[in-house]
């Protein structure tokens, strides 16, 4: 992997949260500074700022995109114990040709008393609708039924978890095979208050959300967890950053006909991961749940990947190298130029190959000279 | 079988300082990653890095081997099933070789040795082994070509030295297996001849001419005599295959790992390590397929070798045999690897969509998942993409692309555009919406805009009341216009009665219907018009 482009983010604080739009084409960056930035990427892959703005008076944790169903919509959430609603208004011609965009707040979320932690859309399946969740350890769902009217939204849910939270997931299955489910993580730090993970899952009956499962093997703090994309399976895949890095399946049980409970869950641990060596702050994955990333407290971002085998191994590190932009070969490079990746890349020299992509797996050709090569320390394509 | 440990390889992200870390964000091919701090004490800024991976899909030539590749794979997977495997054998020999010929065409553009070179080697090596399955006799032939043809194309200095020693001459020496004699024969022949020469060095019958004696001991096969001239042989399996012509030449395809094996512990020097390229190369010899695409798998970091060189063994059905269960998983796999790093190119994705198309278990849902993210830049893009979902009957994205599609119309206030996506949507609320404010603002600007897809609905009108509604209220103002009042009257009367004006426009339906009361073919509507109206007051 290589660092193909790098963007001064300009942000006059930490930056908390950087957020992909659906289509990779649009992105949001929040920080300490109170406001969040939109970017958008031309033709050429260049980013360029089109719209910045104060948005909380706290520092702002996490900023999210709504689905392009529903138009363009940001949703962010801070400190400041508030989470907003943003859309984009479609602005003059001028501002356009200068490449700029407004957006404005459509609502504010008040109703937690803590400084909200996380802030996620559900799936678009079910509507126009935003999930938040607080150190008051309280869950909530808005819905804003009218989705040509973003000022108004509605308290639908209040789901108190009793633990302080950090984290919210969706299920993105759109199957009808299982009800709507989410999952909250909670960093309390208390290992005797029991599972730090708790399924919830809604129920047409009831017409709300019931705890289905505690997750009770993790007693440490949590602080982020993900739903993987469902891909057609029967069972669900979990992904969770604590003291280390784990993956859970969740494969529902047969329900009677005549209970009318949340579903019964089997939880099997599939992976568990401490090269981290220290708390994993945070994880994600990729569209085809192919790959999972995860960042933990030693600088390092990891990537981990499953063979066809369902065998989980690290593909590849991330990793600060705390240094002033310096390509890897020790020549100052200049910004967002390509820079070279791992420290391998001085092998190109060696047989005589073209800097272009190709010859960066030099060591693998055949022989021209009798050279000896090292052993190959590409990125592997792990199969 | 064992497991390779490859350590993962680690990327530098510049960084302003140490002790930071790093947030992500995924993205399409990409990931983005940023300094931060987890914990909220730490102030900072800095900037946010796109880190990809080695992608050869950037490559302008290499575009030439996906697109031609792809064509060849599509072709491949359309061979009927229910052909005798006899017949099919020369099939996919020819689909090896055109891969092979792919492979060289970009081999020839791209200046540079490179690893196309290594790929063609064991493509080519995998061919004459698994996909031909040359026999003993016509085996050592088939790696003799093998050998010369990879020769030709790595050093042109030593194929003019070697042709002074060419196996060609020798080959002429002696019949061909196979052609007039059988593989017996041959052999027997072939010691014969061997005894022969051998006896001549022992005799010193040629000690007076050293160069003619060294080429003796080069056709008997001499090993010390081979190895001194290692650096005319560049590679242990030219060694090897040189070995073999002089030594055995009527090797079966079982004893060869055993002289593979061997030729490289003498060839390569204590100090060397065998390279990745040699050991898959051993693995091919051993006949270990399984082992072959692994190796392959990681020494590469492009899964366009591995899926396609997978994919036509699976058909030859020579994973099956090879493996359990997973023979099949396996090519699957590596052709969803394949397709989905296709898929973040804006113009291959629509390559990967056949690779999907073969990937019975999850090619399907992979699809789905990938094409929704295609970026629909253009209304001509997202036709492409509509018509692949629709194609597989993929409504759930249809719907959704349109709906997209729709909604970036209403914001720019495209209405028509708007109205007409909905419609391919069939998303009936929507399009009640969009009829809403087209009818508002005929109450404001008192005309209508996109004229020309209202008047042309046609069945499409029935998705939803009010769509209904409006292209029935644009017919009355038609009729109106042409001067068929009795027409239009009528029209207008059924409009009220029907039900589905919406009430914020039962006012203006009545005042539309004033002017025509003057009308004298309208007067007996007069009362129909009068009893609409107290019905309304009430």
């Amino acid at each position: 992997m290589f660092v193909a482009r790098s963007i001064a983010a300009d942000h006059k604080d930490l930056i908390h949260d950087v957020s992909y739009d659906f289509h990779g084409r649009r992105m949001a960056t929040c920080s300490s500074d109170q406001s969040v930035k939109v970017w958008d990427k031309s033709e050429n892959g260049e980013w360029h700022c089109t719209a910045s703005w104060k948005t909380h008076s706290g520092s702002v944790w996490r900023v999210t995109w709504a689905h392009p169903e529903f138009g363009q919509v940001l949703a962010s959430c801070s400190f400041d114990r508030t989470a907003a609603v943003w859309e984009e208004i479609v602005g003059e011609s001028n501002d356009k040709q200068r490449g700029l965009s407004h957006w404005i707040k459509r609502t504010t979320l008040v109703d937690s008393r803590t400084s909200v932690t996380d802030v996620k859309f559900a799936p678009k399946h079910m509507g126009l609708m935003l999930t938040t969740c607080s150190a008051d350890g309280v869950v909530r769902i808005y819905e804003a039924p009218d989705v040509m009217n973003l000022s108004q939204w509605s308290l639908q849910h209040e789901i108190s978890c009793k633990l302080s939270c950090s984290c919210i997931s969706w299920n993105p299955s759109s199957s009808r095979a299982h009800p709507a489910m989410f999952a909250v993580g909670s960093d309390d730090s208390n290992v005797t208050y029991g599972g730090k993970v708790q399924i919830y899952e809604y129920n047409e009956n009831t017409r709300k959300y019931a705890k289905a499962e505690t997750l009770m093997t993790v007693t440490d703090a949590v602080h982020d967890i993900a739903f993987a994309p469902n891909l057609g399976r029967s069972f669900h895949v979990l992904a969770i950053a604590t003291k280390d890095v784990r993956i859970f399946k969740l494969v529902p049980m047969r329900k009677e006909s005549t209970s009318t409970g949340p579903t019964k869950f089997e939880v099997q641990i599939v992976a568990q991961f401490d090269n981290h060596n220290s708390q994993v702050w945070r994880v994600s994955w990729n569209i085809t749940s192919t790959l999972l990333a995860s960042s933990g407290d030693d600088g390092c971002v990891r990537l981990w990947k499953a063979n066809y085998m369902d065998n989980w191994k690290c593909t590849g590190i991330l990793k600060g190298d705390g240094s002033p932009l310096t390509g890897s070969s020790g020549q100052p490079t200049a910004m967002s130029t390509v820079v070279g990746s791992s420290v391998q890349t001085s092998q190109n020299a060696l047989n005589g190959m073209s800097a272009g992509r190709i010859g960066k797996r030099a060591p693998f050709a055949p022989p021209l000279r009798q050279l000896t090569s090292p052993k190959i320390n590409q990125h592997p394509a792990y199969y | 079988m064992e497991e390779v440990d490859v350590e993962p390889a680690v990327t530098n992200i510049p960084a302003a300082s140490s002790g930071t870390h790093l947030g992500f964000a995924w993205g399409p091919g990409d990931i983005l990653v940023y300094e931060t701090l987890y914990k909220a004490s730490g102030t900072g800024s800095g900037d946010i890095h796109e880190v990809r991976k080695d992608e050869d899909i950037y490559s302008p030539i290499l575009r030439k081997l996906f697109n031609e590749s792809h064509h060849i794979f599509v072709g491949l997977q359309t061979i009927r099933e229910d052909l005798p495997s006899k017949n099919k054998k020369p099939q996919f020999v020819s689909i090896s070789k055109n891969y092979r010929s792919v492979i060289r065409a970009c081999m020839e553009e791209l200046q540079q040795v490179s690893i196309l070179l290594a790929i063609e080697l064991i493509w080519n090596l995998c061919e004459v082994l698994f996909i031909d399955a040359a026999p003993a006799g016509s085996l050592l032939l088939h790696l003799l070509d093998w050998v010369r043809l990879h020769k030709a194309d790595v050093d042109e200095k030593a194929r003019e030295v070697l042709q002074s020693e060419s196996p060609a001459e020798h080959r002429d020496y002696w019949d061909v297996p196979g052609g007039t004699q059988t593989l017996t024969e041959f052999d027997v022949k072939w010691r014969h001849w061997h005894e022969e020469v051998d006896r001549c060095l022992q005799d010193n019958s040629f000690a007076s001419n050293k160069h003619l004696e060294l080429i003796c001991k080069i056709l008997v096969g001499d090993e010390d005599t081979l190895l001194e001239h290692k650096d005319l042989l560049s590679t242990w399996y030219h060694f090897l295959v040189t070995r073999l012509l002089f030594c055995h030449p009527t090797v079966k395809p079982t004893e060869l790992h055993y002289y593979a094996q061997s030729c490289l512990t003498m060839f390569l020097d204590s100090r060397s390590v065998p390279e990745p390229l040699d050991s898959i190369l051993l693995a091919a010899f051993e006949f270990d397929i399984h082992q072959v695409i692994k190796d392959c798998s990681i020494a590469l970091n492009n899964w366009w070798f591995v899926a396609h060189l997978t994919d036509l063994l699976d058909h030859c059905k020579l994973l099956q045999s090879h493996n359990l269960h997973f023979g099949s998983n396996l090519r699957e796999f590596l052709l969803l690897e394949y397709a989905s790093g296709l898929f973040t190119h804006h113009s291959l994705w629509q390559l990967a969509v056949d690779y999907f198309d073969h990937c019975p278990e999850f090619g399907r849902v992979y699809l789905e998942l990938q094409i929704e993210r295609v970026p629909l830049d253009t209304e001509r893009k997202a036709l492409k993409v509509l018509r692949i979902c629709e194609q597989r009957q993929m409504s759930e994205q249809v719907r959704s692309i349109c709906k997209i599609m729709a909604m970036r119309a209403l914001r720019n206030n495209r209405l028509g555009s708007a109205l007409s996506w909905s419609i391919r949507a069939k998303d009936a609320a929507f399009a009640t919406l969009i009829s809403e404010r087209f009818l508002q603002d005929y109450c404001a600007r008192g005309t209508f805009s996109d004229l020309d897809l209202i008047d042309n609905l046609g069945p499409a009108m029935l998705l939803s009341d009010r769509l209904t509604f409006l292209g029935k209220y644009r017919e009355f103002h038609k009729l109106y216009g042409e001067k068929r009042f009795r027409e239009a009257s009528k029209l207008l009367l059924s409009l009220m009665t029907a039900k589905i004006a919406p009430r914020s426009f039962w006012m203006t339906l009545l005042t539309d219907a004033l002017p025509l009361l003057e009308q004298k073919e309208v007067s007996h509507h007069i009362v129909r018009y009068a009893v609409y109206g107290q019905v309304l007051s009430l």
